[in-house]
Formats: structure tokens, sequence, C-alpha cells
């Protein structure tokens, strides 16, 4: 089972997901991520997948439904720190075509700010 | 062609087995020479079908029963997923990359587990159930001998 990390750093909610991102991790990463969103205020997030060891369309829906919610609320999402394996399954969903992927935390955090 | 090894498994529809699912059929499969990526794609396959099974065949209660099968042969990996839930009205349909209107989902299930192994058969009835059968083939290097 995963587990989740999450700073704010400016308008921007940085979450971190450890282990297997699967249906198991799905329903809290998802409650946690809105709470906290409300609780800060936060119009953008990262989604730092660098510890991430299995993501299937479970996990791949939660960073979606928040793409879905941030994007309509005039806020950016953005992905770093992928591994490869992890970086195929994005892909092969179409993710990749719909958020920005960045090979590091900073780089990302430049591009939201 | 023949059985090398068969695990079957039967467990509640509960999100936290779906890694078991997962966990035992990488461990049957990584007997003989999957490659890793393989195991990804076998592993990323398996959590699709439980997942279904859970969240579509089941509604998410937690008391269904899954049953995984996991059998390995001389030449491939034979995997089958049965649930005793409401089962598929539309297979075609659901078949479709998208399919379904709930915005937090994919509908990427079935579509990764096309990706992911070479044959992907799905038997379903509305009120009995749905079983799905993936097959992941050892290239022909890897094959065991007998």
């Amino acid at each position: 089972m995963g587990s989740l990390e999450i700073k704010k750093q400016g308008d921007i909610l940085i979450v971190s997901i450890y282990g297997e991102f699967d249906l198991s991790a799905a329903d809290y990463c998802r409650r946690d991520i809105d709470q906290k969103m409300r609780e800060h205020g936060a119009k953008h997030i990262l989604f730092d997948l660098d510890g991430v060891t299995f993501i299937d369309s479970s996990g791949l829906g939660v960073i979606l439904g928040r793409y879905r919610k941030v994007t309509e609320q005039g806020g950016k999402v953005a992905i770093s720190n992928v591994a490869p394996k992890i970086l195929r399954i994005l892909e092969l969903a179409g993710l990749s075509r719909l958020i920005s992927i960045y090979q590091d935390t900073s780089s990302a955090l430049r591009q939201l700010a | 062609m023949s059985l090398r090894n068969k695990v079957k498994l039967e467990f509640l529809s509960r999100p936290e087995n779906v890694a078991l699912a997962r966990v035992t059929v990488a461990t049957v499969a990584a007997e003989v020479d999957f490659n890793l990526s393989d195991l990804e794609e076998i592993k990323v396959a398996v959590s699709e079908a439980v997942s279904n099974a859970i969240i579509h065949g089941y509604e998410e209660r937690t008391n269904g029963i899954i049953t995984l099968t996991a059998k390995l042969y001389t030449d491939h990996l034979e995997i089958i997923v049965e649930d005793a839930g409401k089962g598929i009205e539309d297979l075609h349909q659901a078949l479709q990359p998208g399919s379904g209107s709930d915005p937090e989902r994919m509908g990427l299930g079935f579509v990764f587990m096309k990706s992911f192994m070479d044959e992907v058969d799905i038997w379903t009835e509305v009120g009995r159930g749905t079983r799905v059968k993936l097959v992941k083939s050892l290239k022909i290097q890897n094959c065991v001998k007998n």
C-alpha cells in the first residue's frame, strides 16, 4: 500500500506519493489531496512520483481527477521524477499529452510558479 | 506445452487484495524467464482485472468473492480472474477507452490488459459475473525446457 506526503510552497501543493499507487491507495490519496487543496487554498498541484514503485489506472485516475478540478479553476498540474516503467504507463494512458512531466521537482516548480 | 505450476487463490473484494493478487501472479511468473518489463506488464494487467471485479463487478462491496488462478506452462502464463458480481451489460462499450462516466476513473482497464498481454478473453453474464482470461507468452529464447 502506498503513502502520501503533502507540502505547500506558495500556491503550489506538492504531493509526493510513495509505494504502490493502486486502488487501495486511490481513495485516501484523493480525499487527502482535495482536503489539503481546500485548507491551503492552493492553485496548482505538483505530483512528485519519485517514490512510486507501481501505478495502474486507479492511481492514474486520481491524477486525472485532480487535473480536471484544478484546470477548471484556472490552475496547472505537473508531474516530476517519473521512473521509466511508470512513464510508460503514463504515456500509454495519454496522461503525458495532458500534463507536463519534468525530470526534477525544481524544474516543475519553476514552470508552475 | 505442459503445466509447470498452478496457484489458485480466493479472496474478498477488498482494495487491499489487489496487491496480493499482483504479488501472487508475479511470484509464479518469476519462476521462468519473463524479463522485468514482462513482469511489470503482467502486474498491471492483473491489477486492472482485479480492480474491475471490485469496482464494477461488486460495485465496491467488500464481501464479494474473487477467484484468481495462475497457471504457468512451459511456453506461457495463463491468469484467470473471476467474480460473481453483476456482470457487464454492454461488453463492447466497456472495452472502449475512456468508457464509464466517473471522472475519477480513466476507463483504461481493458486497454491496459490488451496492451500488455498477448491474449485477453472475457466471459460475462448479467447477474452471474465476469471471467477474464489473460495470457502472456514466453519469448521463444526464454521458453522452459521440460
